[in-house]
């Protein structure tokens, strides 16, 4: 069955920039960018857990690294970047589950998790950054 | 052609049910470390250190990295398996993603034990 599936020929649109991609796909496709990213600063993020825990000198220079604005935009962003990980990912989980997977609930579900990541991330921001 | 039927494995099952374990245990740790910073408002390097030098905070911390470190290894190889055709170089960007993230957890590690 599988086979003869797989051998039909199968009209292909992948011509990327004119597929319009519905918010559903967007969360998909930000869920792989955002967990790219974090996985690629990792390094970053370690070496600036560390300098705020190893002596209070240490501390004081991260605190000062992390006052400049452009550092506390990037900041900001990473925190959206994993808020928007873990809201996605918690939608997946429930998908998994069976919950929410007709096309309206699903499609719904995707406009909370922009929003609540969103909400998450400037509560955040503001407590940490500010 | 061989009409092969692939059954009886769990494949990839195994990773699966880990990418979402760790997701659990990250996600739980998340909520703790941000109602923890909540209630606490920490504003200073001792306060800042007592949160993680807390043996049941330092617990869930390497906790949370372990499974972050195992979490980002799933995702990242479902990325190049995806995206890296050649196998020889897919294989390179394998074993440095597993050379880093052994790297990493050793690091992270030390962070924590010295507090």
């Amino acid at each position: 069955m599988a086979e003869i599936a797989i051998k039909k020929k199968r009209p292909k649109n992948l011509d990327l920039p004119t597929i319009r991609l519905p918010l559903p796909g967007v969360l998909s496709i930000l869920h792989r960018i955002s967990g790219a990213v974090l996985f690629l600063l990792l390094p970053v993020l370690l070496w600036l857990f560390q300098q705020s825990l190893a002596s209070p000198e240490t501390y004081a220079a991260a605190k000062a690294v992390t006052g400049s604005f452009l550092v506390k935009l990037i900041l900001l962003g990473l925190i959206w970047l994993y808020m928007h990980h873990f809201c996605a990912g918690i939608r997946y989980l429930l998908l998994d589950l069976h919950k929410g997977i007709d096309l309206q609930s699903a499609r719904f579900s995707s406009k909370v998790v922009f929003a609540v990541s969103i909400a998450l991330t400037l509560i955040v921001g503001a407590k940490v950054l500010l | 052609m061989i009409n092969r039927i692939v059954v009886g494995a769990g494949y990839g099952l195994k990773d699966w049910i880990a990418q979402r374990a760790t997701a659990l245990v990250m996600a739980v740790y998340t909520l703790i470390l941000l109602a923890t910073l909540g209630a606490l408002s920490p504003s200073s390097y001792e306060a800042w250190r007592a949160i993680f030098a807390n043996g049941f905070m330092q617990f869930m911390t390497f906790l949370f990295f372990v499974s972050l470190f195992y979490h980002v290894w799933i995702g990242v190889r479902d990325i190049w398996m995806d995206y890296v055709k050649p196998d020889g170089l897919r294989l390179v960007l394998e074993i440095a993603t597993i050379a880093a993230l052994v790297g990493y957890a050793g690091w992270a590690a030390k962070i924590l034990w010295r507090l």
